[in-house]
């Protein structure tokens, strides 16, 4: 504390709960490590130097149980969903999920002809943020987790989730 | 060797169940062969001084046209004297049965799974042959050119919504 020490006087910050709370979610967008398919791997790239997501708070978790968001990269097929599913039951809440690319929208290049593709994750998992793109870039990824950031800081936390 | 000589050599040992060769531009050279011939052939491929076809580059299932005969293409290629076969059998759509050649080659372990899984090919001899990519309690064999995706599998929609 070197260089702050004896600068203030003592302080006292008014906030609201709801506000200090979204706050420290918004900051720790701790994300699921995994990837279903080539969406993954622009995820793999936003995470590593050059866009760096740990700028915003986001690193991966490797285990659900950590995890506040799943970013669902990827190609979700119909023998994966019933995993991705568990998966989501599995994270504690607050939990997020952000749809990666055209495949995780809906269905994306398998959209006609894919008899082993689920046709969007939104049909087993409630989706906060859809990512347009095949894939989408980096930058685009970035994006939606600061939209993400956006709703978490306007969520009422002792209100009720509504369904 | 030539693929000539191949065929050559092949049909002077097995007689009727080698039953033609197919030499067209745009495929590789292929030996057609009878399906319940197909082991005592790769064994002898294999293990013949002039041939030895060490290796099974690929095996997969193939449908023509949803109606006549299951093909089963086995590629393959001697690292030993750089030459290469195509051998290919064909086996009924329903309950018809090609031999394993997993014990000969351990390539055709889970490609053999592959074409069961998605033809419905069943090879007999096989030591483990269940489903390898889809689900175990998926109905059908999907890259048949006569299957009717199901409208539903564990309660969620396959087919695009209208
Ligand atoms: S949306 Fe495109 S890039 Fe992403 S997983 Fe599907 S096919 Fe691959």
């Amino acid at each position: 504390m070197g260089a702050l020490n004896h600068k203030f006087n003592e302080n006292i910050l008014i906030t609201s709960l709801d506000k200090l709370m979204n706050w420290s979610r918004s900051g720790s967008e701790w994300y699921f490590q995994f990837g279903l398919a080539c969406c993954a791997i622009e995820m793999m790239s936003a995470a590593a130097a050059r866009h760096d997501l740990e700028r915003f708070g986001a690193m991966p978790r490797s285990s659900p149980r950590q995890a506040d968001v799943m970013i669902v990269a990827g190609t979700v097929t119909l023998k994966m969903a019933t995993r991705v599913k568990r998966l989501y039951e599995q994270m504690a809440e607050p939990k997020y999920v952000i749809s990666m690319g055209s495949c995780a929208n809906s269905g994306g290049p398998y959209w006609q002809h894919g008899y082993h593709v689920l046709k969007g994750v939104d049909q087993i998992v409630p989706v906060d943020v859809y990512i347009p793109g095949c894939p989408p870039r980096p930058e685009a990824l970035i994006e939606g987790l600061l939209h993400l950031q956006k709703k978490m800081r306007e969520e009422p936390i002792l209100a009720k989730k509504e369904d | 060797m030539t693929e000539q000589e191949i065929y050559a050599s092949l049909s002077s040992k097995f007689g009727d169940q080698v039953v033609e060769f197919i030499e067209e531009e745009t495929l590789n050279p292929t030996v057609v062969v009878e399906a319940s011939a197909i082991a005592d052939i790769c064994n002898y491929i294999k293990d013949t001084e002039t041939l030895q076809f060490d290796s099974l580059m690929n095996l997969a299932g193939h449908d023509p046209d949803g109606e006549s005969d299951l093909n089963v293409i086995y590629h393959l290629h001697s690292t030993e004297l750089d030459h290469y076969i195509t051998l290919k059998t064909f086996t009924p759509r329903d309950d018809g049965s090609v031999a394993s050649v997993a014990n000969i080659y351990r390539t055709a372990d889970w490609h053999e799974r592959e074409a069961y899984d998605l033809f419905g090919i069943k090879f007999s001899g096989h030591p483990d042959l269940k489903r390898i990519l889809m689900e175990d309690d998926w109905e059908g064999f999907p890259l048949k050119k006569d299957y009717v995706p199901a409208e539903f599998y564990r309660g969620m929609r396959i087919e695009k919504v209208k």
